[in-house]
């Protein structure tokens, strides 16, 4: 099991390159590997419009957490990638807040001896954010036309059937 | 005693409270969502939604009706669907 993962939800943003070279120095000579993934905040989503699909422009995207249970649940996902891979070093960081698009939300990165646990490991953590991180996320749209005129000027976010699947897809 | 009950993303903003202490007599589930009627009313009802889970001093209980035990202090908080990422 992994020593130190670096899990951290946060308001202000994350320096990626500043966060790599760190994780690059803390794991020292048995790297053979890193990678990295970081999660934006995209300017429009999917709605439906009686049938067909249109684009809503998003104003924001606002994410909630539970102090405490929310880091303890990053914890979990990335104590079963490292049961699962080897893994030398893991730095997780998720922003809450307010955020525009374009911001940056999540980043993943996994340093390992070869790089098919890397690859492996970060998109595995990733699934399982989507699906079991303590999160809440909200889009507040710029306007609204489509299902979004009844429902109103913004939605609270489930994780979609395709996140799902994914995730289950790592299920022996 | 007294519970500390926390609601979360589209339940907060339905209850129009992040959270509240509430005065129990006991322990049970039944005796916490009585008292959350009493005080919020028809507020409460998206709180026991099929979907909406219930975390016990930050751990999720799998069967809240039949096995929450509350003693003084502690937290309970309702989670709507998660996502993150």
């Amino acid at each position: 099991m992994l020593a130190d993962p670096v899990i951290e939800v946060q308001e202000g943003d994350f320096d990626l390159g500043e966060s790599w070279a760190a994780l690059q120095r803390s794991v020292g000579k048995g790297v053979g590997a890193m990678a990295g993934f970081t999660g934006l905040v995209r300017e429009s989503t999917a709605s439906d419009a009686g049938g067909s699909r249109v684009d809503e422009p998003v104003k924001a995207l606002v994410l909630e957490h539970y102090p405490g249970m929310t880091e303890a649940s990053m914890r979990k996902i990335v104590d079963q990638a490292s049961a699962r891979w080897q893994l030398l070093g893991v730095h997780v960081a998720h922003r809450v807040g307010r955020l525009a698009p374009g911001e940056q939300i999540v980043m993943v990165l996994v340093a390992s001896g070869h790089r098919a646990d890397a690859f492996a490991a970060c998109e595995y953590i990733m699934d399982y954010l989507k699906t079991d991180a303590v999160l809440w996320k909200r889009e507040d749209y710029l306007h609204t036309s489509g299902t979004l005129e009844k429902t109103g000027s913004s939605r609270w976010l489930h994780s979609a059937d395709e996140d799902k699947a994914r995730r289950s897809n790592w299920q022996d | 005693m007294k519970i500390r009950v926390l609601f979360f993303a589209s339940l907060r903003e339905a209850i129009g409270m992040e959270a509240l202490v509430l005065e129990v007599s006991e322990g049970t589930y039944a005796e916490l969502r009585t008292r959350l009627v009493d005080k919020l009313g028809e507020a409460a009802d998206p709180l026991w939604l099929e979907n909406v889970r219930v975390a016990h001093n930050q751990e999720l209980v799998a069967q809240a009706a039949t096995s929450l035990v509350l003693i003084d202090g502690d937290e309970v908080a309702f989670l709507p669907p998660v996502t993150g990422g």
